[in-house]
């Protein structure tokens, strides 16, 4: 019988160690490059591709296989939301933002409503329902989009079950979306100062039976994954980016939070109820491929553990704030009332009444920092509405960051990074 | 605990002359500079001294018609202080360039390509300025108030979306130039001109 090969696993404090090793050896290249004889060759790698999850093109200048000079090239997507949500009113935009990250729509949702809110001074005044009921949604989000990250990062670096498998566990979050907010992907479920409807009869006991069902999937996609021959010598050490050029660069989200930095926005400036849910921020400890794999897993059985919080504590009440010069007040009244008439036409109409001033609201999406910067000039359309989007300046790096390693693991880097086009184009 | 108002008061005392009283608006701290050309220096202290290591986001803003036109807005925090920071300067369209912060944080490289290709801003020290979304030789700034939401035609005829306005022709959609939709409803009620007739 064939012995079978164990795989040696170092301690995180040597893995980290050898990591800034093979960054030293890295950054130092030019002696052993420049006796190859031959001149460089440029390689177009994109638009389209298939580990680069949508359009993005890398222009790649290559010694041999090694990557000499990396130069991104983003763009293909772009639709100008910002130009679009200059000439809209605030809510006729939560449509835009499925659009954004769209395989997280809901947390894009909440995190565009957020801002509008906050911009409106009404953050604080949220019924309790909808915070728990937006929190829910921001997880559901998370692990749909990790799920979907993990599944083609395994398939980019050679595995095809994981795909599938965790492809089926997503169908139930599109379920559950689809009986939440009446769409499976384009979700446009929030609106300024509530939600466009309340939970479902029966959906939290659906919830708790996928999250039971989903703990039991994330373990069996890591014993595809975490301890596989290839997976790991694909991955570790493998696009290792230093804690100082994780800041430097601004990175955010899992990217930030591989590279060992313990930075995420729900606890350093908490939102809806946040505070109030007991959870844990894991990080990385090399910085490589591997551990952004590691951070993603980790926060899946974190966000479960947010979801069965929330549903269990889940406040009974209204899901929409009481002012109709905020939220559409209830049909029926529209349809029998003069006062909820007027309100309703005139939100529909010319929108909420925002006030003048600039606010900027991150919110930690799946992908990282999802910020919405909103000038204001009062009335129901914003004059300036910037979305920092996460894909965008986590893609930035790539420049710095891929030459040195060869072709093939410019598909595992890419992968690690878990990045959306329609978000980073815009 | 410090807090992002102390901190904007410690930047200040750096800078007495170019930094205005900082503003609150929604709990968050806006500093106004007062010169573009000081903007490098003063993110290099808010960095090096004040603990600012994470640029959250630049962009800008479009103030057509007034005079300066644009404004540049920088988002900073830090990880040691988690206390957020705007710095708000302004810009003339004529001079149209103030310095690069790329030394500073090596983020606001893309941030401020961006900025060149939406509102034609340039950044002197940039190491790559080009256009990022747009394609090379693009010859408009889209992001700028004076550019129509329709789009404008491009010499470029096999590139697409280079015809204005792919969605001309919906119901609701106000072509450039053309009448805006109470001018198209045919029941809007239009004070000056709703008279009654008068019967005959």
């Amino acid at each position: 019988m064939a012995e079978t090969r164990d795989l040696h696993f170092q301690e995180p404090a040597a893995r980290a160690a050898e990591a800034a090793r093979t960054l030293a050896a890295a950054s130092a290249p030019a002696a052993q490059l420049q006796d190859v004889p031959g001149e460089k060759m440029v390689l177009n790698m994109g638009p389209s591709h298939p580990s680069t999850h949508g359009v993005l093109r890398i222009v790649l200048e290559l010694d041999g296989e090694v990557i000499t000079k990396a130069m991104p090239d983003v763009g293909y997507l772009h639709r100008g939301d910002e130009k679009i949500a200059e000439n809209m009113t605030y809510s006729q935009f939560v449509p835009y933002t499925d659009r954004l990250d769209y395989l997280s729509p809901l947390a894009n949702n909440v995190a565009y409503v957020l801002a509008v809110e906050k911009l409106m001074g009404i953050d604080r005044q949220l019924p309790p329902r909808c915070q728990f009921i937006r929190v829910i949604c921001c997880e559901l989000a998370r692990i749909s989009s990790h799920l979907l990250g993990l599944g083609s990062y395994a398939m980019d670096v050679g595995a095809m079950t994981v795909f599938l498998h965790t492809f089926t566990e997503r169908e139930k979050i599109y379920n559950l979306c689809e009986s939440l907010t009446g769409a499976r992907f384009t979700t446009s479920y929030t609106r300024i100062g509530g939600l466009s409807r309340d939970l479902p009869p029966g959906w939290i006991d659906q919830c708790r039976r996928f999250c039971r069902e989903v703990v039991v999937n994330i373990d069996e996609t890591e014993t595809f994954l975490t301890r596989n021959r290839i997976f790991v010598d694909r991955t570790q050490g493998v696009g290792v980016i230093s804690r100082e050029d994780a800041i430097d660069y601004g990175l955010s989200g899992p990217n930030l939070r591989g590279s060992g930095i313990e930075h995420d926005l729900r606890k350093a400036h908490p939102y809806l109820v946040y505070d109030q849910l007991d959870f844990e921020v894991p990080v990385g400890s090399a910085g490589d491929s591997y551990d952004r794999y590691l951070v993603r897993i980790e926060e899946m059985r974190q966000s479960v553990r947010l979801l069965h919080q929330c549903l269990d504590k889940m406040p009974a009440g209204p899901v929409n704030i009481q002012d109709g010069k905020i939220a559409l007040p209830p049909k029926d009244r529209v349809l029998t009332r003069m006062e909820e008439l007027i309100h309703h036409f005139i939100n529909v109409t010319q929108g909420v009444n925002a006030p003048p001033g600039e606010i900027y609201f991150g919110h930690e999406n799946p992908k990282g920092e999802l910020g919405f910067y909103i000038h204001s000039k009062g009335g129901g359309t914003p004059h300036r509405l910037k979305i920092r989007s996460p894909s965008f300046v986590n893609l930035s790096i790539l420049s710095k960051l891929l030459p040195g390693h060869m072709i093939s693991d410019v598909v595992a880097i890419l992968g690690s990074f878990d990045f959306v086009m329609g978000e980073c184009d815009r | 605990m410090t807090t992002s108002l102390e901190l904007a008061g410690r930047l200040r005392a750096k800078f007495p002359a170019l930094i205005s009283a900082p503003a609150e608006f929604r709990g968050e701290i806006t500093l106004q500079v007062s010169d573009p050309e000081a903007i490098a220096e003063i993110c290099a202290v808010a960095r090096k001294e004040l603990g600012f290591d994470y640029l959250v986001d630049i962009t800008s803003v479009d103030d057509c018609g007034q005079d300066p036109r644009f404004a540049l807005v920088y988002h900073l925090d830090g990880f040691g202080h988690l206390c957020p920071l705007r710095l708000k300067l302004r810009l003339g369209e004529e001079k149209g360039e103030l310095p690069t912060v790329t030394g500073v944080w090596r983020t606001a490289d893309w941030h401020e390509r961006e900025i060149y290709d939406m509102m034609g801003i340039r950044f002197r020290g940039h190491p790559d300025l080009r256009r990022i979304i747009m394609w090379e030789n693009y010859p408009y700034f889209p992001l700028r108030k004076d550019f129509p939401l329709s789009g404008k035609p491009t010499s470029l005829p096999e590139v697409a979306f280079t015809e204005p306005a792919p969605l001309a022709g919906g119901p609701f959609v106000t072509i450039a130039g053309g009448k805006d939709t109470i001018a198209r409803e045919p029941r809007a009620r239009i004070p000056e001109t709703d008279a009654p007739e008068p019967r005959k």
